[in-house]
């Protein structure tokens, strides 16, 4: 719980919810009838409507992005290192948008939801949802806002993801997009990992194909076991050696099959609060969207045309131990991009962090990205910062 | 401006597409942007030159020369420009290679170590050259390929690399009429324009 509201927080803020009737064609071919979305936002509208920056969550993320809920909370927004007053993305500048995604578990319909047709939870009927239909949701979402074009679309990881969709299908609704530790596609070892998760759920006595609420149970067995997995390809060999090394619960071998080391009732404790924070479905949802993301597939498969007609600028970076997402990840966006002549900034951050990197605040990524959204403010025309501020 | 990169953007035409090898805070790309309409890139690895290019709106990749270019395609630029930074490269034949792989020409410059202070402080001193304009000692230096216009213009000839253009200035970066009379002995600093 915070004491008291740090200066540089968004501070009490609270989610709206967003009702869609227009139906969503989905990539599946499959439509969603009708839809809730959950956001959030921080910031002002400026009155000529161009300071809008869109944030797009990873897998298990969501709208709560920045400040608090409440003053009983344990922890702030899921990226609050980034967005506040002075932050990287300045919130006394940019009005920043955050929603939950559809096919989630935070809010916005999702497997969780009631399904008009049957009048029942949706469950395993949700359909899956691809990357390109998040961004057309977040393409009425911008509607619904009056927002004809953000300032810049942020997203790291399966967000990034997102980010670079916009980019494709909605070429003048952005300025700026800014792909953090994400890649063009997953390869086929980020689907392998995918997959065990999937299987860890999928095959839980608890999981009853997807209608585990009819049975008044949660495969929470698979759930804890697809995060204890995730969780090990955020971190690094590094990270994970400087936090546990091989240190000892209690001193000693216990000579039973129990947690010996710290790291593995570190991966448990994690594995196990995440279980009863998130939705199996939506778990599963989540890395098929993952799976399936490659937008050079109707191209042919080259990436370089799939990106001809971007018209934003772009900011990329990696982080220098992430495996799953690997900054040669980020390259072949680069350098498609600069093979398609468009306007691209790279950073390769040093970090030993993995993947998690992106959610936490290194100096050097938190300085670039600051500089990068001054850009992004100058390119709108908004008045520069007074330089002790900057 | 600095005065080589003066004299190099002259060379360029506009609405070209340039690469930047080393490119610093981004100071001759801003310049081709605002008065060429150049499109360009830089590509730089000191992560504060990197920041200044961002504040300046250029498009910088952080990447290690020595790393090769094999990530663009052949003739994909129309100049491939590296400022001082040949004699910091692991191997500068290599990185000429691709720098007139990747563009169709090829701007580069660097310190002519044939230069009549550099011979003299080693021939009267008997220890490697230290000056102003090149204040490192053997031990500590970037500078790791010292050569002179004679020896880049038999690496060119060997190579089959025609020189388009070649310039000679002094340390302050200017071209001198003397400078020119005996570039090899005169000249601090060379620039090459050169493609295959």
């Amino acid at each position: 719980m915070p004491e008291q509201i740090p200066a540089d927080s968004v501070g009490l803020v609270q989610p709206q919810t967003l009702q869609f009737d227009q139906p969503l064609p989905l990539r599946s071919g499959r439509t969603l009838p009708q839809y809730q979305l959950v956001i959030e936002t921080y910031g002002e509208l400026n009155a000529e409507r161009s300071n809008a920056v869109l944030i797009c969550h990873a897998l298990s993320g969501h709208h709560h992005v920045a400040g608090y809920h409440s003053m009983d909370d344990k922890k702030p927004g899921w990226w609050d290192s980034a967005i506040g007053p002075g932050k990287a993305i300045d919130t006394n500048r940019f009005f920043v948008v955050a929603l939950n995604n559809l096919g989630g578990c935070h809010g916005s319909t999702g497997p969780q939801s009631m399904n008009p047709e049957t009048a029942k939870e949706y469950g395993p009927d949700f359909p899956i949802m691809a990357v390109r239909d998040w961004v057309k949701s977040q393409a009425r979402l911008a509607d619904r806002l009056r927002i004809e074009q953000w300032a810049a679309v942020v997203g790291g990881s399966l967000g990034g993801m997102q980010a670079l969709r916009w980019s494709i299908d909605y070429p003048d609704r952005l300025r700026h997009c800014l792909v953090i530790a994400a890649a063009p596609k997953l390869t086929a070892q980020n689907i392998a990992f995918n997959e065990v998760a999937r299987q860890a759920i999928s095959k839980d006595p608890e999981f009853h194909g997807g209608r585990y609420k009819d049975h008044g149970t949660l495969p929470r067995r698979g759930l804890i076991l697809a995060r204890m997995l995730g969780h090990i390809t955020y971190l690094s060999d590094d990270s994970m050696r400087e936090k546990f090394g091989r240190e000892l619960r209690s001193g000693k071998l216990s000579f039973q099959y129990d947690a010996d080391f710290q790291v593995e009732s570190y991966l448990r404790y994690q594995g196990e609060s995440f279980s009863e924070a998130f939705d199996a479905n939506s778990y599963l949802l989540m890395t098929k969207a993952l799976d399936y993301f490659d937008p050079s597939v109707d191209f042919g498969g080259d990436l370089v045309a799939t990106l001809a007609a971007a018209q934003c600028q772009f900011m990329v970076m990696s982080f220098t131990t992430d495996w799953r997402f690997a900054p040669q990840r980020s390259r072949e966006m680069v350098d498609a991009l600069v093979a398609a002549g468009k306007s691209v900034s790279y950073a390769e951050i040093e970090s030993e962090h993995g993947h998690d990197a992106f959610l936490i605040p290194i100096p050097r990524y938190m300085d670039l990205f600051g500089r990068y959204m001054n850009r992004v403010a100058a390119d709108i025309g908004l008045p520069a910062l007074p330089p002790e501020a900057s | 401006m600095r005065a080589d990169l003066q004299i190099i953007q002259a060379w360029i035409k506009t609405k070209t597409r340039v690469l930047d090898l080393g490119c610093g805070g981004g100071e001759l790309l801003a310049f081709l942007k605002r008065d060429k309409q150049v499109h360009g890139y830089g590509m730089e690895i000191n992560p504060d030159d990197i920041a200044t290019c961002i504040d300046n709106g250029i498009n910088v990749i952080e990447q290690d020369l020595d790393q090769g270019l094999s990530s663009f395609q052949d003739k994909s630029f129309d100049v491939v420009i590296m400022t001082q930074a040949l004699q910091a490269v692991d191997r500068p034949d290599l990185v000429l290679d691709e720098m007139l792989r990747v563009g169709k020409e090829t701007i580069v410059t660097f310190p002519n170590f044939g230069h009549w202070r550099a011979r003299f402080y080693l021939a009267l001193k008997g220890k490697m050259p230290v000056s102003k304009f090149l204040p490192y000692t053997w031990y500590n230096t970037p500078n790791i390929h010292f050569c002179t216009f004679k020896d880049f213009e038999a690496l060119c000839r060997q190579k089959n690399i025609h020189i388009i253009k070649r310039t000679v200035v002094n340390s302050k970066h200017l071209d001198h009429w003397v400078t020119n009379l005996w570039p090899n002995m005169l000249g601090e600093i060379a620039i090459y324009h050169v493609t295959t």
